[in-house]
């Protein structure tokens, strides 16, 4: 936390505090991450994890607190396109894509490129567009499914898709939220692995439920409590904590 | 399939044209009257009446079909446009009026014998058709602005959009607004020169009709096709997924807002010189509803639907008040209530359907003639047949 770390950092929340009508969804909550780590954020139901990417995203703004893209970046003072642009992508909880146009489009809807009404108005399919676009779609494997309505798609395909789109901006930080949920042990491993890959081309901040998955990918571990940080460590670490036990692993269904 | 879809449509707006544009203008010119082929005068006005409806069908269908944005208030913008439209015509009548007066009536009526500031310049026609778009679009671009800025959505967006049709109304209600209060305007003489009791004005009214539909629906089919009109569609499948991929929405509905609305208020300007009045009632809540009601019978998220429905819904219309007044808006609600649950893709929709169920019920049949009866029967019955068969050709 010495200032010559600082610049280091891609992502900085300090004392961050967000209440919702009385709620204290995130409390004090301070949050460092290096760029191109693969952070894995784990913690109960109501905890604040969603809260945390909702304050990131520009979705919601923190009552008092810092939030900082980059070098010195505010990021409370952006909307969420804005944000966007600046190379900060997320993945929702619940598959988002765009059912009504092809897989192919999904991913043209998200390419790099000028957002601008008049923009989009006259913007065409280059062969160069096209080939980033198959490049990404064979990333998450779905090159095989360019022409298909996205709407066809499952449940695991909508959410690589996704993820696909996220990384057709070619986005420097990544902001995935719960991107097994509902996914077979198969896509689950799959999409492991799809994160893996992607570590140190892009920072990543993962919220994950399933400790399988979480053991699969993660080097470094956040659990949130209450709205603030309870640890941080490698996945050991963190499942062999006391007070993480206490509050999260013992409350938990974990047989 | 698809292209094959494509096709259909492009052959079914080029015979469209070509009998709206030639065949019944032509028919309404050359023929005699009495004869077989003849369309009279009031078929051409009436259909270039259903036509302007079906202008306003496809600016309600880009925002709720195309863009997810269910406006209930798009008559506001209709009757705006109507009311530019009137202005001029009202200033061509002179002193032709009951008093003989160089300004309207309703004005000399409520005691002005000078023309109040605002009216001067709607003596000059182009300054009029400028107008017919400005007035529409700029309140479209306030209210849009204000209400996409305050992420103003859904159902709220609905609610709002018809309480500004409805305060627009009793806006023009009032006779202070010198507007022509409840009456409007009406007893127009000519528009540009023309006599608009003269059947060839009429038929030249409704060519500009069917060439603006014609311009409408082009430029609509083109809007759609763009990386816009994807973004369009995307904002109604995902808003949330279009603002966190960077695009700025409010911006993009506002566009299609103000689009809408300028649509809105060209087939206003083309409306009222055909039908010969415009008045408040226009503007009130039920006539955009019933805009919306055309859309969802003739099909959301096609372009051609909406014009099908509007010419269906008001053809209905003409012959239900008829032929039971006191029942129309008890059909109305009906057919929308039907559509809804049965042709949720609506009149556009229904040959699809239709092959749905085709299959649907066909398909059982096969399936329980390979599932029950094959188990039991083959060994039985269908085992000697062949062989017998076989035998007698052999």
């Amino acid at each position: 936390m010495t200032p010559l770390q600082k610049p280091e950092f891609i992502l900085l929340l300090e004392k961050v505090n967000k209440s919702f009508e009385g709620f204290k969804a995130i409390s004090d909550l301070t949050f460092y991450m290096d760029a191109g780590e693969l952070r894995v954020i784990i913690g109960p139901n109501g905890a604040g994890k969603s809260s945390m990417l909702d304050l990131i995203t520009g979705r919601t703004k923190p009552d008092s607190g810092k939030i900082e893209f980059g070098k010195d970046t505010d990021l409370t003072r952006l909307n969420e396109p804005e944000i966007n642009q600046l190379g900060i992508g997320r993945k929702f909880q619940t598959p988002s894509v765009y059912v009504d146009h092809t897989v192919f489009e999904n991913v043209w809807l998200a390419l790099e490129g000028s957002r601008s009404v008049w923009a989009t108005l006259f913007s065409r399919v280059t062969p160069a567009r096209r080939e980033r676009i198959y490049e990404v779609l064979k990333i998450v494997a779905l090159d095989g499914k360019a022409d298909d309505k996205a709407g066809s798609l499952s449940h695991g395909q909508k959410q690589w898709l996704e993820i696909g789109m996220l990384l057709a901006q070619n986005p420097k930080l990544l902001l995935v939220d719960e991107p097994a949920a509902g996914m077979t042990d198969e896509e689950t491993h799959k999409t492991g692995e799809l994160l893996l890959s992607l570590e140190g081309k892009h920072s990543i901040v993962v919220i994950e439920h399933d400790m399988a998955f979480v053991r699969q990918i993660a080097r470094k571990v956040t659990v949130l409590h209450q709205g603030s940080v309870l640890c941080e460590g490698t996945v050991d670490d963190v499942q062999n904590n006391e007070r993480v036990k206490e509050v999260y692993l013992g409350r938990k269904k974990k047989n | 399939m698809q292209r094959k879809a494509v096709n259909f449509e492009l052959w079914g707006v080029v015979i469209a044209t070509f009998i709206l544009l030639v065949v019944l203008p032509g028919l309404n010119a050359f023929t005699p009257e009495g004869s077989v082929l003849h369309v009279s005068n009031f078929a051409i006005n009436l259909y270039g009446k259903y036509l302007c409806y079906g202008i306003v069908a496809i600016s309600v269908d880009l925002l709720w079909g195309y863009t997810g944005l269910l406006c209930l208030g798009q008559c506001l913008f209709f009757a705006l446009g109507g009311y530019m439209m009137g202005m001029y015509l009202m200033r061509m009548i002179g002193d032709l009026g009951q008093y003989h007066q160089p300004i309207p009536d309703f004005l000399v009526f409520l005691g002005w014998s000078k023309l109040p500031w605002f009216w001067r310049p709607f003596s000059n026609f182009p300054f009029a058709a400028m107008m017919v778009t400005l007035l529409p679009g700029v309140v479209a671009l306030v209210f849009g602005f204000l209400a996409f800025r305050s992420r103003i959505r859904g159902v709220y967006f609905s609610i709002l959009t018809q309480a500004l049709t409805y305060a627009g109304s009793l806006l023009f209600f009032r006779n202070d607004l010198l507007m022509g209060g409840n009456n409007g305007f009406t007893d127009f003489k000519f528009l540009c020169g023309f006599d608009l009791r003269q059947p060839a004005t009429q038929r030249g009214l409704y060519i500009c009709t069917v060439l603006l539909l014609l311009g409408t629906y082009l430029l609509c089919k083109w809007l759609t096709a763009t990386k816009f009109g994807k973004v369009q569609r995307a904002i109604r499948d995902s808003e949330n997924r279009v603002l966190f991929s960077g695009y700025a929405t409010a911006h993009f509905k506002l566009f299609v807002f103000v689009l809408a609305a300028i649509i809105a208020g060209l087939a206003g300007a083309l409306y009222v010189p055909q039908v010969g009045i415009i008045n408040p009632s226009e503007m009130t809540p039920d006539k955009s509803l019933e805009a919306v009601v055309w859309v969802a019978v003739g099909g959301r998220g096609t372009l051609v639907g909406p014009v099908i429905g509007a010419v269906a819904v008001n053809a209905m219309k003409s012959w239900a008040t008829r032929a039971y007044p006191d029942l129309w808006l008890l059909f109305l609600g009906m057919t929308f209530i039907l559509v809804t649950l049965f042709m949720p893709k609506g009149i556009v929709g229904l040959p699809k359907q239709i092959m749905a169920l085709k299959k649907k019920f066909l398909s059982p049949k096969a399936v329980s003639s390979e599932n029950v009866e094959p188990v039991p029967a083959p060994e039985i019955e269908k085992m000697p047949e062949p062989s017998n068969d076989t035998a007698a050709k052999t």
